[in-house]
Parts: structure tokens; C-alpha cells; sequence
């Protein structure tokens, strides 16, 4: 019977061209809108390469300082000597990895300027990210100890810089603001939207400019804390919290005076969301996605039951004649019913293959350097599954309710 | 074999009611040939709608085969319309994104045949109406008397006990009209029991006997 079912509506599909077409692009734009945006999210907010244990990492990126009796307020990143003192000494976590956020500086080829973003790590940087490194291998505590010149830089840099793909650079010097530093191993860049260790280049943190001796709690540090599990996030957080509760207040940092402090360490996805809105109000955040996801999927799925609740109607007629020469309800039901799931699958495939093809459009762009987007197949399952919804809500309730026409009303028009 | 007791049928809208049938009492049996006659609006479509099993009587009883269809439920008298009653329109009433098999295989999708069987019935009824050379044509393409006897194949390729014709050649010249009541007639010679509402008198000569309407009430 389905397979009935499927040439009738082959044959129906084919025979209606535009409205076939229409339905088509409606589910089509649905679910690849659907797709790229998920994707994008997943590229932004997902676990990725280098930050392949973001699962289980906690981010301490911001202080807030407030002055409660003049209402002012300084917010930013650490100094290097506060993560020493209130996050290195964390019992719970694995291990703690320190950078700054990225910095600027020039270097120069043949006369020609390379602007390069600058990182300055320690050595635990290396071990709570996943680099791959193509070639040598990160810097120690020892060269970190020694205060070493030595960098980090990925693959891109060295093509710059040294105009070759092929040969090892390990050992060979690149100059940086008329520093010379001794190449340390090379890795595959980070794309610039995973900011806490996107970088050109990398330095150990005693290199020169690091300014990780300066005093104060606000600097250009930031922390990713890598828990055993998961679970431990809760202990972290707490463990976190008490050591900078010990901090006696009010302070004064930088000539700046504050009665009330607050960090935290947050998983990616909270620590990103609260960029934009300070405090923990991610559930707004959280809010403003669904409600964007809502819209951009509302606008097509609404085309897509207008074009179903017509295509219905006009077949009023047809209803009318398969019940008169013996259609139960039932069947005709599941006849729309197979129309609309088939035809949604189609739109599916289109889908796929187009966010497929914009996908690859993007990451070959170089619109973002190393970006790495990816089809979330649970998000196509999911996304297939709310057209289908729709589909069936748009395309069963009229052909429901048709299918109960009486048959003579159902002939007349 | 179908019997009517009694029917009544009122279309009630929200201002007027109609009485459109009142008492109709009528038995085919096996094998006739019936026309039925009247002016227009005087309730002819409204009976063969409701011996069709299209409509619902407002009073009265319907029996096919001697079982009352009264309180059948939707499985069932679909059930009835696909094996026992073959119908054809005045408008033809085909589907016009259906190829001519297409749509003469329409009464055998909802039955437990074969893809293959379902084939060589559509193209023997469609033989018997004389179409066997316009099988992959869409009813667009088709002369109004070419439709009429899909309409016809449709309703007689399910092999059923009776055949309702509702004005067949309404719509049809008189040549076309004379074809498609040959065609009708030789059905009926075959066998097959035919109710048919016509206006033409020549037409009404043909069948066994003629049910006479006026105003919804039986006058013959
Ligand atoms: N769906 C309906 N609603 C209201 N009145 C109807 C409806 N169908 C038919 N009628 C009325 O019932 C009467 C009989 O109609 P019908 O059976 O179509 O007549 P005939 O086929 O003999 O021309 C007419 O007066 C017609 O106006
Ligand atoms: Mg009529």
C-alpha cells in the first residue's frame, strides 16, 4: 500500500511543478537555515579543536569590580599574579592552564609587515588545549624558568614567514619587534572564533612584554581550568569561590576602589554568553537563540503550511471521488500523511546538501581563518523531525478534516 | 437487492429547509435497468446520492443484499461503495492529475490486488469503453464523451453488483449520448443492474421501468 502511496504522490508531485517547487524551497530554506546556524553555533560554542577538552573545562576570563558608592565599575581579565595565587592553587581541577587574551605586533618578510596576534602561555596551556603540532613541540617550565625567547607559531605563520611549507623551522629564529625568538614547534592555527587560544604566535609567558610581573588583580591573564569530570564543576566553582572570598575588601586596585568583586568560572558556553550580558542571566541568552532560531525557522514553516493547507483544499474534489468509489478515511489520511513525510525528506536532502555546500563555501572563504564547521547530524535529525511536525500539522489536520467531508460536499467543489 | 423504505431526506441551512425526498420507496432488483425522470431540483441526484451511499437519508432505510447500512461505520460502507456500487457523474468527475489508468484503477487501490492485476483490469474495462488507445492520456486531453467513458471504465472495473448513473449524457451531444447509453446497455446485457437519471425520454424507453420525481415525491 505505501509504495502506492508514493508513486501516487511522485506522480501528484510531478504533476504540480510550481507548487511542488514552493513547498520544496519552503522546507529546503527551513531546515538549511536551520542547519548553517546550528552549525555556526556548534563552530562558536562546541567542543573543537584546540579546545578539544572544553567539555570538561571551566573558563576564567573576567573580574568585576564595583564601587558601590559610586556606582562605578571595571571589569576585564586578570593579572598574572592573581590566577598564581587564587586559581593555580585550585586542589580540585587537573590541571590549570594560563594565557593572556590575544595582543598585537608586526613582524616583517622581505620588507613586507605580517601583522601577527600574539599569545603569551605557560606551560599548562599546552596540556589543557589539544594542539597539533606539525613540527617541534611546546615549550617547558624550564624554558619558561630560564625565560627562554622562544615562540610557538602555526603553520600559516611559518608559510609567511618563512615561505616554506616543507622543511622543519625548529631552531630557526623569527624576529618580532626586533626580538629574536628561537621557533619551538609549530601547530595548526586556531580559528579566531575560539579566542582564548587563537593566536599567530605564542611565547612563554616570562618572554619579554608578558607584563606577568605586574601588581594588581586586572591584567590581560586568563585561566582554563581542566576538572577530572565533569561532575567536579560544581566542587571547582565552590573551591574558586573561597579562595577569592579570602580577599579582604574594600581594595584598591590601580587607584580604582571597590567594595564588591566577582569571577567565576564558567563553562564555554556561559562564559561566552556572559560577553554579553555581565552576571549569570544566561537563561536570556538561551532565550534570545530560541527565539531567533523560532523566528528564522517561523517565517518558511508558515509558508510551508499555507502552501500544505491549500494544496489540501484544492484536492477537495479528488477526496471526494476516492471516497465515493470506496477510500476509507483512514487511507486517505495516510495517503497525505506518506505525501508529506516524502516530501519533506526530499526537502531534507536538498537541505543537506546545500548546507553542505555553504558550509564548505565558509570554511574555504577564509572569512574565518581555520574555521572548521560541521554538519551536527543530530541537529539535521532534529530539524528533519520539526518539519515533519510542521508538515504533518499543516498537512494532516485539513486533510483530517477533509477526509470526514461528507462525500457529495466534497464533490461540489 | 438494494432496497429503499421510506426515505426522506431535508437539506436544512441556516435560513431555508428543503424537503428534497419524501417517502421514497423503491427496490432494484438483480439485473435491471432503471431511469429515473423528473424536473429539475425535484430530488433525482439527492436519490441516487443516498442509494449510492454518498449522502445520508434523514429518514428511511437502506438495505444492500438484504443488511440493513444503517449504523455501518465509515470502514464499512466504504467498503460497500467499492465492491457493490459503480458510479458516474454528470461532470465526470475525474482526476485531472491522474493519467486515464490512473484513474480507472482508482476502486482497486483500496481493495488487496496486485499492481498487476489492478493494470489488466483497468486496461479490460477501459477495452470495453473502447479507450485501450488513450490509456497514458490525461483527462485534459480528452473529448467530453472520451471522459464520460473513463468515468464509465472507473465505475464498472471493480466488477459491481450496481451501477448509479447520474444524467451520464447531461453534458454530452447527442451522439456522444447514444454511445455512452450503448455502452450502458450492453453493461446491462452482461449483467450488470443500472440506475439512471436522464431527462431524454428516448433514453428512458430503453431501461425496464422508470421512477418518475416530483417535487422529491415518487409519482411512478
Ligand atoms: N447541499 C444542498 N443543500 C441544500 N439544498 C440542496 C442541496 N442539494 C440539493 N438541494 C436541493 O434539493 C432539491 C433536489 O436537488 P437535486 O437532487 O440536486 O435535484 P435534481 O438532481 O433532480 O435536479 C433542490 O431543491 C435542491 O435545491
Ligand atoms: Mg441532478
Amino acid at each position: 500500500m505505501i509504495s502506492n502511496y508514493l508513486k501516487l504522490t511522485w506522480k501528484v508531485l510531478l504533476r504540480h511543478p510550481f507548487y511542488t517547487f514552493i513547498t520544496l524551497f519552503g522546507i529546503t530554506l527551513t531546515l538549511t537555515v536551520l542547519m548553517v546556524l546550528t552549525s555556526f553555533l556548534d563552530h562558536l560554542l562546541g567542543t573543537h579543536y584546540p579546545e578539544t577538552k572544553r567539555d570538561r573545562s571551566l573558563y576564567i576570563t573576567r573580574l568585576v569590580q564595583k564601587d558601590t558608592t559610586h556606582q562605578g565599575r571595571n571589569m576585564g581579565p586578570m593579572s598574572f599574579a592573581f590566577l598564581k595565587d587564587y586559581v593555580k592553587s585550585l586542589k580540585t581541577p587537573e590541571n590549570v592552564g594560563i594565557a593572556t587574551i590575544f595582543g598585537f605586533a608586526n613582524t616583517y618578510v622581505n620588507g613586507k609587515r605580517i601583522k601577527l596576534n600574539t599569545k603569551y602561555t605557560d606551560a599548562d596551556f599546552w596540556r589543557v588545549t589539544e594542539f597539533d603540532f606539525v613540527d617541534g613541540k611546546p615549550y617547558t617550565e624550564r624554558n619558561i624558568d630560564n625565560g627562554d625567547h622562544v615562540a610557538v607559531i602555526t603553520d600559516d605563520l611559518r608559510r609567511q614567514y618563512f615561505e616554506d611549507d616543507e622543511a622543519s623551522v625548529v631552531g630557526k629564529f623569527i624576529d618580532i619587534e626586533s626580538i629574536k625568538y628561537r621557533v619551538i614547534g609549530v601547530v595548526k592555527g586556531s580559528p579566531v572564533t575560539r579566542p582564548y587560544t587563537y593566536g599567530d604566535v605564542y611565547f612563554p609567558y616570562t618572554a619579554p612584554k608578558s607584563n606577568y610581573q605586574d601588581k594588581g588583580f586586572r591584567g590581560r591573564y586568563l585561566a582554563i581550568v581542566l576538572a577530572k569530570d565533569k561532575r567536579d564543576f560544581p566542587a571547582i566553582r565552590t573551591e574558586y569561590a573561597s579562595n577569592v572570598g579570602k580577599i579582604p575588601l574594600p581594595q584598591t586596585d590601580g587607584g580604582f576602589t571597590f567594595h564588591e568583586m566577582t569571577t567565576e568560572a564558567n563553562p564555554y558556553l556561559e562564559d561566552f554568553a556572559s560577553v554579553f550580558l555581565d552576571g549569570s542571566r544566561t537563561t536570556i541568552v538561551y532565550s534570545i537563540i530560541g527565539f531567533l532560531m523560532l523566528m528564522l525557522m517561523g517565517l518558511p514553516a508558515i509558508n510551508l503550511v499555507n502552501v500544505n493547507v491549500s494544496r489540501i483544499m484544492e484536492r477537495a474534489s479528488e477526496i471526494g471521488v476516492r471516497k465515493a468509489f470506496g477510500a476509507p478515511a483512514k487511507a486517505l489520511l495516510w495517503q497525505f500523511i506518506i505525501e508529506n513525510i516524502f516530501i519533506t525528506l526530499i526537502g531534507g536532502m536538498f537541505a543537506l546538501s546545500l548546507s553542505f555546500l555553504i558550509i564548505q563555501l565558509i570554511n574555504n572563504s577564509g572569512w574565518i581563518p581555520y574555521a572548521d564547521l560541521t554538519i551536527n547530524f543530530s541537529v539535521f535529525a532534529a530539524s528533519i523531525a520539526v518539519c515533519l511536525v510542521f508538515g504533518l500539522l499543516s498537512g494532516v489536520l485539513p486533510a483530517y478534516r477533509m477526509s470526514k467531508l461528507k462525500i457529495v460536499d466534497a464533490l461540489k467543489s | 437487492m438494494l432496497q429503499l423504505t421510506n426515505i426522506d431526506k431535508t437539506y436544512r441551512t441556516s435560513s431555508v429547509e428543503t424537503l428534497a425526498l419524501n417517502n421514497i420507496n423503491l427496490n432494484v432488483k438483480k439485473g435491471e435497468f432503471i431511469s429515473v425522470m423528473g424536473p429539475s431540483g425535484c430530488g433525482k441526484s439527492t436519490l441516487l446520492n443516498i442509494m449510492g451511499l454518498l449522502d445520508e437519508p434523514t429518514g428511511g432505510e437502506i438495505s444492500i443484499d438484504g443488511s440493513r447500512v444503517a449504523n455501518y461505520h465509515d470502514k464499512e460502507l466504504a467498503r460497500l461503495r467499492n465492491e457493490k456500487l459503480g458510479f458516474i457523474f454528470q461532470s465526470f468527475h475525474l482526476i485531472n492529475d491522474l493519467s486515464v489508468l490512473d484513474n480507472v484503477e482508482i476502486p482497486l487501490l483500496y481493495r488487496k490486488t496486485s499492481a498487476k492485476v489492478r493494470r489488466e483490469l483497468a486496461q479490460e474495462a477501459l477495452e470495453k469503453v473502447g479507450l485501450s488507445n488513450r490509456m497514458k492520456h490525461f483527462p485534459k486531453q480528452l473529448s467530453g464523451g472520451q471522459k464520460q467513458r473513463v468515468a464509465i471504465a472507473r465505475a464498472i472495473v471493480g466488477r459491481p453488483e450496481i451501477i448509479l448513473a447520474d444524467e451520464p449524457t447531461g453534458n454530452l451531444d447527442s451522439v456522444m449520448g447514444n454511445e455512452i447509453l450503448d455502452i450502458l446497455q450492453k453493461l446491462n446485457d452482461d449483467g450488470a443492474t443500472i440506475v439512471m437519471v436522464t431527462h431524454d425520454d428516448a433514453m428512458a424507453q430503453r431501461t425496464h421501468r422508470l421512477v418518475r420525481l416530483f417535487d422529491g415525491t415518487q409519482v411512478l
